[in-house]
């Protein structure tokens, strides 16, 4: 039988439910599962309702379910607005201080008392309680706690201790397996990705959900040698980065849509002078501020086409930790070698969610490198050849006068308003783009699940795929999902359609934005499941709303 | 390389009698001395903003980053942190610096960071034909604001002491002597430097015969005194007919922004390693 357990840590913020659920991860990661974990909080630092669901299985997950299994209740809360989660056999544990519920109840404050220890170690004594429900040998919370609680985990332990004596084990997690996963989050698998292919500094203004990239670069930005600004704005965040790229650095920036709004006259820059860059994006619901600490897809359309003016752009939509590792790292790779902006498009889902990732199997390129001046001949910033990437030189290169332009400018990088040169130059950014076309090949940019004479297919795009997975799944449904969205992989994508009778689009947002850039290149989606109130879709969610739409 | 043009053959574009001609000369000027010093101009990159000022970048043969309007500022700090062997000099406008880009300006001034920035301050939108910028007098009659404008001028000299900056000073297309000296303190300055250049816009805004009468050097005082530097930047607040003080008001040396970063480039074998020790912590 097919272990898959779900756990619920709930609380009101500022009782680390954050790093509570960091913890029951690394216990189900001790005894061998993968696991996914996803964190639902509100907008703002002390008070109101924060939870985490963590998910461990015996095979790969990139979503949480909505029934669990265990609950970890450190307030009344947790118990009543989770109702609708429990099933019969959840097992419950809780602060019996402030929780009155069927399950077992051991009183925080007389763990803390008993061991002299702050308030703040309080969701220790219950990660203890769980450990024991769920039958965890104490030698694996010892060591988790160890390994993971850097301060105070002599002090921690023994809190969790008095928990984890006073309950019985009621429902054991077994043991599966003796191997275990990096646990990081999606935007540290970005960061990752980004520093595996060269990045060499990082600029950004804090926005959730980009922010927690922020915070990881600059936390360890001596480790991997990089530089991390933060500086007054958006505007100056892509502006400071073209300055790195031009003067020979490799830059990200990172934010979401509020800031990339502002960052729009940026990018045409980096279109038009072609600078190398790559943009990281994590979506969060909108429009305006929105719903700062929620999930949504409905900037897709915005990506591809912010700017004044055409320009080529490359966009990748990872849908789990291991392809945004993997993707950062080509996006580095993409924007350096055909000098345009690189997105990396994310959402809250992806960024905050934590996941297990083996870090023996780190997925690698292909690879390109840079288009570099070989000093011979006069050098000329926009050399027109056949292939319309410029090699590069850059400021402090012996005999290389480097200048770059937002105007319309010749080979050398003047102003110019004559038309032969205004189109030439337009055709060679052009060229770039069907040449990144081209190079697509080589990569996987539509991935497939599911039987292939499925009648009914779904599609979608960026971290829904979880949900839409295991949906096809249990209907036995044909699952499509294009990674890169600029360029657009169309044939690929028709053949991986064909024999569709009937095509589906699942999408975070209200519109369907896939499904109108499907129809776009010619791809009819007959129905579209729509989900855009912050919530992600989770596969009990997505077969319930098939099952409405007839499947 | 040596004995180089420093001027492009792109067609110059700027009226006649424009202010930015002494300007170009002047840093034309200053680039040759330093080339004549040793130094490598392949070094030196000039980045711009966009307006008349900007077009600098086409003509001047060095390295250069023609940017956007109000964000020359951000793209030489960039370049600057990226780079910290290069001489960033930042031209750019008034219209552009002080209102499009008024952040990047303070912001720079306030990180202390390594570039030179020299405005262009005509005082008046010329590439989009006449209106009133920041720093025009209260009443200047503009295209977008016919009947005067209600707005006081910001005085950015005072502005810059305040943000913190380490080398300001004013100087005057028509001293182009001071303004050579002003301008190559600037470049020679470690940290952030400011010069508002009063430039005559030959077409939009003459200032020619209130500037001429009223201009003059600043006399020797200790130029680490804020105090002192603040009382002379106020005398003229950019509205008034006060003379008007040329010169450096303000110099320091301070710890730069670019300075403390630590950078040590790491090869992708040493990348992979430090990625799967990172990761090892994580399991």
């Amino acid at each position: 039988m097919a272990q898959d357990v779900s756990v619920l840590v709930g609380g009101k913020a500022g009782d680390g439910i954050n790093s509570a659920g960091a913890v029951v991860a690394q216990l189900l990661n001790s005894v061998g599962y993968h696991t996914c974990t996803y964190y639902e909080y509100p907008s703002l630092i002390r008070g109101g309702h924060n939870f985490a669901i963590i998910r461990g299985a015996d095979h790969p997950v990139d979503v949480h379910r909505n029934m669990v299994d265990y609950v970890i209740a450190l307030n009344m809360d947790t118990i009543s607005l989770h109702s609708g989660r429990f099933h019969e056999k959840t097992v419950t544990v809780f602060n019996s201080d402030v929780v009155k519920a069927p399950g077992q109840g051991i009183s925080v404050s007389a763990a803390l008392t008993s061991e002299n220890a702050p308030a703040i170690m309080g969701n220790s004594a219950l990660i203890g309680a769980f450990a024991s429900s769920a039958g965890i040998p104490w030698d694996t919370v010892s060591e988790v706690f160890n390994r993971h609680i850097p301060k105070g985990a002599d002090i921690n332990m023994r809190v969790a201790r008095k928990g984890y004596d006073q309950v019985t084990a009621v429902h054991p997690i077994n043991r599966i397996g003796d191997r275990r996963f990096s646990l990081i989050s999606g935007n540290e698998a970005i960061a990752l990705g980004l520093i595996h292919g060269g990045l060499s500094a990082y600029v950004s203004y804090p926005m959730t959900p980009s922010s927690t990239l922020l915070h990881f670069l600059a936390e360890h930005a001596d480790r991997f040698g990089i530089t991390v600004i933060h500086p007054e704005n958006e505007i100056a965040v892509i502006l400071m980065a073209l300055g790195i790229s031009y003067a020979g650095g490799r830059p990200a920036i990172g934010t979401s849509g509020g800031g990339f709004c502002l960052m729009t006259e940026g990018l045409s820059l980096a279109g038009m002078a072609e600078i190398p860059l790559v943009i990281v994006v994590s979506q969060r619901t909108g429009p305006s501020t929105g719903l700062p600490t929620f999930t949504g897809q409905s900037d897709l359309h915005f990506i591809l086409h912010a700017g004044q003016g055409e320009f080529p752009r490359f966009v990748v939509a990872p849908g789990t930790a291991r392809e945004a590792y993997a993707w950062s790292a080509v996006a580095m790779d993409i924007a350096g070698h055909y000098q345009v902006p690189a997105f990396i498009l994310a959402d809250k889902t992806l960024s905050e969610g934590t996941f297990s990732l083996d870090p023996v199997q780190l997925p690698e390129g292909p690879f390109r490198g840079p288009v570099l001046w070989d000093g011979s001949n006069t050098y000329r910033r926009y050399a027109d050849n056949g292939s319309g990437v410029s090699p590069q030189a850059f400021p402090g290169t012996r005999g290389a006068v480097v200048k770059v332009n937002s105007y319309a400018h010749d080979e050398t990088g003047i102003t110019t308003e004559e038309a032969a040169i205004v189109a030439q130059m337009t055709r060679k950014r052009l060229r770039k783009a069907a040449n990144l076309a081209e190079a697509m090949e080589a990569y996987d940019t539509v991935i497939t699940d599911g039987p292939v004479h499925a009648g009914t297919m779904l599609v979608c795009w960026g971290s829904v795929q979880g949900a839409c997975t295991e949906a096809a799944h249990e209907l036995g449904l044909r699952a499509v999902r294009p990674v890169v969205l600029s360029p657009f992989p169309e044939m690929r994508l028709k053949q991986a359609l064909e024999g569709a009778r009937r095509l589906i689009s699942v999408e975070e947002n209200a519109t369907g934005q896939l499904a109108a850039l499907l129809r776009l290149h010619g791809i009819t989606v007959d129905t579209m499941v729509l989900q855009y109130d912050g919530r992600p879709l989770t596969p009990e969610m997505l077969v319930k709303r098939l099952k409405e739409a007839g499947v | 390389m040596t004995d180089r043009h420093l001027i492009t053959d792109a067609q110059n574009t700027w009226c006649p009698g424009c202010g930015n001609f002494s300007i170009q000369h002047t840093l034309k000027n200053v680039l040759t001395d330093l080339e004549q010093e040793g130094e490598d101009l392949d070094q030196i990159v000039l980045v711009s903003g966009i307006g008349c000022h900007a077009k600098i970048a086409d003509y001047l043969d060095i390295n250069s980053f023609y940017s956007i309007h109000g964000r020359a500022i951000p793209v030489a700090s960039g370049i600057k942190l990226a780079n910290r062997d290069l001489k960033v000099i930042c031209c750019v406008g008034d219209g552009d610096a002080y209102a499009e880009g008024l952040d990047h300006l303070i912001f720079a001034a306030k990180r202390n960071i390594d570039i030179t920035v020299i405005v262009h301050n005509n005082r008046v939108y010329g590439l989009t034909t006449g209106q009133y910028t920041p720093t025009s007098p209260h009443g200047f009659k503009g295209k977008s604001t016919p009947m005067g404008t209600l707005e006081y001028p910001l005085n950015p000299v005072e502005l810059m002491l305040a943000s913190g900056g380490t080398y300001i000073a004013r100087g005057y297309t028509q001293k182009r002597d001071q303004l050579k000296s002003l301008i190559r303190g600037a470049i020679d300055h470690k940290g952030f430097a400011f010069v508002d250049v009063l430039q005559i816009c030959a077409t939009f805004f003459n200032m020619t015969s209130q500037y001429n009468p009223r201009v003059y050097p600043l006399p020797a005082y200790d130029r680490s005194d804020a105090g002192i530097a603040c009382e002379k930047v106020r005398e003229w607040d950019y509205n008034s007919d006060a003379p008007i003080a040329l010169g450096l008001f303000y110099q320091r040396s301070a710890l730069t922004f670019d300075e403390q970063f630590r950078h040590q480039s790491l090869h992708g074998k040493e990348r992979q390693i430090l990625i799967e020790e990172f990761l090892a912590t994580r399991q």
